[in-house]
């Protein structure tokens, strides 16, 4: 029991720093550049895709364990995730928009583009790699929101720093942020030595 | 007529290359041009993809129902991103391996559902047909590009082979993600500012 505490908690850790899906694995490139203006903004769609994340990891699960591995499937899996996904982050927009109109609107239109977040159809594809168990999968989806969450608010809070800097006319807009996520990203290479498991 | 058919085709090698202007696509950008071998079996893998897909859609855009045609599509373009898979796997196990998850990541490039959204779900086949290999060149194009610098900086090497001399120092943070960050933004600053000498 202790030991699997230990290695749910490595794992979480380590997708939250070691392995930030944005800043080690290119995972949501796409929102990271795109909703990364403002920090309250990114925070919203950072909970947003914790929460499709964390939901996602357990659907999958339970569909590759229990429907594409038990009858032989494996070639429908990135067809049959793409639909979950789907068909998930549609469910969510549902609820929420019934249960909490207020989180409804905060959010907006970053709900159904989570559908083409490439680190919600990774997330799904990496579970079965890493051979993760039920709980420890649903550990990972969070951690892994987590670690974009953290990624894509600390690059909106530098960018509203950056609206008074003095840039050169040509790297303004996209090139100085790619310029800046790698400086990000070498700091976050600190932590590589941090969790070996 | 040939002609029409040719700036649809020069369309996305540059005015609307898909990375450079339009930004989309960036996750596998930055995460296979680690190597030239990668960064070219990845643009013809998604070139491949985005023409197959467009051929379809183009065709039968008249029988799909608009209030489903993005799952429509989706579902289109991730049949044959499995065939794509299937077949590196099968001939080209070696890069299969190296490119990983990011060749089933191919169906939620947004260059590809983009170019049926915005091209071929309104235009025939043979302009798509035309849309999609210069989309596709333009994509492969940056992508050796990139990888060409970052393999050559990063190991002295280009495909594998040496090219820089013992003499040089590797820069072994051009071929980590914080090297492909900021040579890409440095790629896109450079091409502005071409742009802007241009004009």
């Amino acid at each position: 029991m202790v030991e699997e505490f230990r290695v749910v908690l490595l794992v979480f850790l380590s997708t939250v720093l070691v392995n930030n899906f944005i800043l080690v694995k290119f995972l949501g490139i796409c929102p990271f550049l795109g909703v990364s203006k403002q920090v309250e903004t990114a925070f919203s769609m950072g909970l947003a895709t914790t929460f499709v994340m964390t939901l996602t990891a357990a659907a999958t699960w339970l569909i590759n364990t229990y429907i594409l591995v038990a009858f032989n499937l494996p070639f429908l899996r990135y067809v049959s995730f793409i639909i979950v996904i789907a068909s998930l982050v549609q469910f969510v927009e549902m609820f929420i928009r019934k249960s909490s109109p207020v989180l409804y609107k905060a959010l907006g239109i970053f709900l159904p583009l989570i559908t083409t977040n490439c680190a919600i159809l990774g997330l799904a594809l990496l579970i079965p790699l890493n051979g993760y168990n039920f709980i420890t999968s649903v550990v990972f989806g969070l951690g892994a929101g987590i670690g974009f969450t953290l990624a894509i608010v600390l690059m909106a809070g530098l960018r509203e720093k950056l609206e008074f800097g003095d840039v050169p006319e040509v790297l303004k807009g996209v090139p100085i942020t790619l310029i800046l996520a790698g400086l990000m990203a070498m700091a976050f290479m600190g932590f590589s030595g941090l969790i070996s498991i | 007529m040939l002609k029409k058919l040719f700036v649809d085709f020069k369309n996305g090698l540059w005015r609307e290359n898909p990375i450079i202007v339009l930004v989309i696509g960036m996750c596998p950008t930055l995460a296979v041009t680690n190597t030239v071998e990668n960064g070219l079996a990845m643009g013809i893998a998604t070139s491949f993809v985005l023409l197959s897909s467009e051929i379809v859609i183009s065709t039968f855009k008249n029988y799909i129902p608009n209030n489903v045609r993005i799952p429509s599509f989706i579902l289109i373009i991730a049949t044959f991103v499995t065939f794509t898979d299937y077949f590196l796997k099968a001939f080209f196990p070696d890069i299969a391996a190296s490119l990983s998850l990011f060749i089933p990541l191919i169906v939620v490039n947004c260059l590809i559902l983009g170019r049926q959204e915005a091209f071929a779900s309104k235009n025939p086949t043979h302009r798509a047909i035309a849309d999609a290999l210069g989309m596709g060149l333009g994509f492969t194009w940056v992508l050796v590009l990139l990888s060409a610098v970052r393999e050559l900086l990063g190991m002295g090497s280009i495909f594998g082979i040496e090219i820089l001399g013992s003499w040089y120092q590797p820069m072994v943070i051009m071929v980590l993600p914080a090297g492909a960050f900021i040579s890409l933004g440095i790629l896109v600053g450079l091409m502005n500012y071409l742009k802007r000498r241009g004009n």
